[in-house]
């Protein structure tokens, strides 16, 4: 465990030395209101990125924004670093209407391939060089990009059901062959949903494994375009992470339009956001350790139901305080819907009893769990995940803190009340699968600790004093071509939303950057050598929610 | 049997201890089988009843789920079955992995176009008699995403659902009623609907030849199964 002062503190690069290291590749500039944002070339973005991460220090590509506008395809590479995620910078690269196409990042940032491949499968911009240049949550037979101008959305489309070759070998049925073509999935009990991952075996070692994502992929970016700021894009984003994790999610959106419109937030309705979604961060770790032992043992065994238990309890507070169990819909730009539950004193004493038997249940968690020989054999030193490699991943969330990256955005790019608490971020450095479990375990005691100090000022604040939501215009048009990344420290890590403004009243491109997406972009890295069991355990421990990584 | 003492045959006698039995069984003959059932029958050991109906009652009480978690609903459907809503108290089961082994299949979220044809198959695989319940609302019409670009307008689209269950999503109570809805109907031999299902696993190359096959053509086998979407026929 470690907190912020033990840290290696990150030099600044200020915005001149920024501009002489772009130098003469930058063709404009093209501020972000997070970021400066520079227009380069389409042939110098490997030039440009290995500069900026070799000389500054920018080694964290958070996100890959593309799109279309009128005249031109673009695509933003919004880049932060690791030591310090407030230091950002934008790198913008504008490409022809009849020729979209751009250098590939991917020798710089791995993370950059299934970012690009997404790029291309929803606007359609082709990136040069690329090694696996397909779709990535579109059906390969997909006609046409379904997030460019003038996209025909009644078409007909096909989808094929065929079986997939083996990538290794040609034909696995062949007695030549040493290895097997193995599907997983997408309905499988092990893979948390509808995720699909082809497998291929030599005898139970696994030699390749290509996660295939989309079969759940509802158009979340397409549906908060088509929301107004206000009040229709807010219930998208607990739908993004299904697990309990909500509030977190709505902190996400909140946190960037605010921050776009210029909205201010009531210090209480901070506390109130803080403790609601460290609630939720309880209820989705509890899930994780829950479904992961589901994964291990192999059955609705003990722990599963204890997991289900401690959720059913949070869930029960949640709802009390915003009327729903799952889909909370609780925030609003500039403060949250209402206040705590009358009477207020049996909200907050219903919270502390559940504070006050959580370190017994945690203590319950690890006799059951981490204590177990037969689980340490199984998690322990599988599923090896370097820091390094992590990085070129763009991990986040309790996966890199697994890994001993310090990396947490409620202390790093603070927002919300957590500045003015008193808790830890909490890192692991075995980097395997029981450093990630032992990271959400304690994490659940963090939170505990955040939540137990939200509820003593809540209980103490001034009764006229209670604001829950600042004066927002009815119908909100921030100025046309703003644009922002913001994010905040979701459940499973860094969920950013970049926004950009056309004038209306809605986001002309909205973009979501998942943690799933990029913590399962890692998978192969961790699982290719290992046996089949451990694969299981490695994708269990990456606690990924197929809404999240296929938006 | 819960006294603090310890047995005494611990130290008399290694015999077995029978004290719960005894109690439970009581004196005179074992009718440890007999139940509320066989006094209502009186004497006899038959029963006369339709064959149809005494199979109807024991599939409406013994109904094995699958296990088929899609999206947000099956969070809920997992509560379902755990502790405090406790499904399986309604007679219907634990979840089984495999389809084959499953009468239930609750269809938890969001259809899009790419899971359509995997859930057909899933579906296909499930043995005769089967049963399906819609959870939430986007198997009833696609839900908040019914205006998505990739979205199936509703699970019924491609199977048909015998119960549906509404809300986004459901909270557990709502969907251990659609249950008991269901079995209800089992249990009174009510068949399923006939509904129209729009989208099919076809041949590829039964399709007619329109624009789109002809785009498609070169990569894709005459024999390869499809599912072709008409978004713009969608309700």
């Amino acid at each position: 465990m470690s907190t912020g002062l033990e840290r290696e503190p990150s030099v600044a690069v200020t915005e001149d030395e920024l501009e002489a290291l772009v130098g003469d590749r930058a063709l404009a500039r093209d501020d972000h209101l997070n970021a400066p944002g520079f227009v380069i070339r389409p042939d110098a973005v490997q030039d440009v990125l290995t500069d900026l991460r070799d000389e500054a220090g920018f080694d964290h590509l958070a996100n890959l924004t593309a799109q279309q506008y009128a005249d031109r395809y673009e695509s933003i590479y919004h880049l932060r670093k690791y030591a310090d995620p407030t230091q950002e910078v934008s790198i913008v690269v504008p490409t022809t209407t009849d020729d979209p196409v751009s250098q590939t990042a991917e020798p710089v940032f791995r993370t950059a391939d299934w970012h690009e491949r997404e790029a291309f499968d929803l606007v359609g911009i082709d990136y040069e060089g690329h090694p696996d240049p397909r779709r990535i949550l579109l059906p390969e037979t997909w006609q046409g990009h379904p997030l460019s101008e003038g996209y025909d959305q009644e078409k007909p489309q096909l989808v094929t059901l065929t079986e997939h070759a083996n990538p290794v070998q040609p034909d696995h049925h062949d007695d030549e062959s040493d290895t097997m073509f193995l599907n997983i999935g997408p309905h499988h009990p092990a893979t948390h949903g509808v995720l699909h991952i082809e497998t291929v075996l030599d005898g139970e070692t696994v030699v390749d494994v290509d996660p295939d994502i989309g079969y759940l992929h509802r158009c979340e970016e397409q549906m908060c375009q088509q929301g107004t700021y206000r009040h229709q894009i807010m219930p998208y984003p607990d739908r993004w992470d299904y697990v309990s994790a909500g509030l977190l999610n709505e902190w996400a959106y909140a946190r960037t339009a605010e921050d776009l419109a210029d909205i201010d937030v009531p210090e209480y309705a901070q506390i109130i956001r803080t403790m609601g979604a460290e609630l939720c961060r309880i209820a989705s770790h509890m899930l994780a350790l829950a479904t992961f032992a589901l994964d291990v043992y192999g059955d609705f065994t003990a722990i599963f139901q204890y997991g289900m238990r401690d959720r059913e309890v949070v869930q029960d507070i949640l709802e009390d305080l915003t009327g729903q169990r799952l889909m909370f819909n609780y925030f609003r730009l500039g403060g949250v819907a209402w206040d705590l539950p009358d009477p207020r004193e049996e909200f907050i004493e219903k919270t502390r009893d559940f504070l006050d038997g959580l370190p017994a249940k945690v203590d319950e968690y690890h006799d059951l769990l981490t204590a177990n020989e037969i689980f340490q054999v199984r998690t322990h030193d599988t599923g090896i995940l370097e820091p390094e490699v992590a990085k070129q991943y763009g991990c986040t969330g309790p996966v890199a803190r697994g890994s001993g990256i310090d990396y947490d955005i409620r202390r790093d790019d603070p927002y919300g009340y957590y500045d003015n608490l008193e808790w830890d971020v909490v890192t692991e450095d075995g980097c395997d699968n029981y450093s990630r479990v032992l990271v959400r375990m304690q994490e659940v005691e963090e939170s505990a600790k955040i939540i137990e100090q939200c509820l003593d000022l809540l209980e103490d604040w001034p009764e006229d004093e209670r604001t829950v939501q600042s004066n927002v215009p009815r119908t909100l048009k921030p100025d046309a071509d703003t644009e922002i990344y913001r994010s905040v420290e979701g459940a499973k890590g860094e969920l950013g939303i970049y926004i950009r403004s056309d004038g209306t009243d809605k986001p002309g491109r909205f973009k979501i950057r998942s943690p799933c997406f990029h913590n399962l972009s890692a998978l192969p890295e961790m699982s290719e050598g290992e046996y089949i069991p451990d694969l299981i355990a490695s994708l269990g421990s990456l606690d990924i929610v197929l809404g999240e990584v296929d938006r | 049997m819960s006294s603090e003492q310890p047995r005494q045959q611990i130290y008399d006698s290694t015999a077995p201890s029978t004290d719960t039995r005894d109690s439970r069984i009581g004196e005179g003959a074992d009718d440890r089988f007999n139940s509320k059932l066989r006094e209502a029958f009186g004497s006899t050991p038959f029963i006369l009843t339709k064959f149809d109906k005494f199979m109807n009652w024991v599939r409406g009480n013994s109904m094995f789920m699958l296990q088929f978690g899609i999206a947000c609903c099956s969070i809920e459907m997992m509560h379902t079955y755990a502790i405090k809503h406790d499904l399986d108290r309604f007679g219907a089961g634990v979840p089984r992995a495999s389809p084959r082994q499953a009468d239930v299949m609750i269809v938890p979220g969001t259809i899009v176009s790419k899971f359509g044809p995997r859930m057909k198959r899933v579906y296909d695989q499930m043995p005769e008699p089967k049963f399906v319940v819609g959870m939430g609302s986007c198997t009833i019409s696609g839900g908040p995403f019914q205006e998505g670009y990739n979205v199936v307008k509703g699970a019924e689209e491609i199977i048909p659902i015998d119960i549906h269950v509404p809300g986004c999503p459901p909270r557990p109570e709502a969907l251990v009623y659609g249950i008991a809805k269901l079995q209800e109907r089992i249990r009174n031999g009510e068949s399923t609907p006939v509904v129209v299902k729009p989208y099919e696993l076809e041949e590829f190359g039964e399709l007619p030849k329109d624009e789109l096959v002809q785009t498609l053509a070169d990569d894709i086998d005459e024999e390869d199964l499809v599912m072709r979407y008409n978004w713009a026929d969608s309700p």
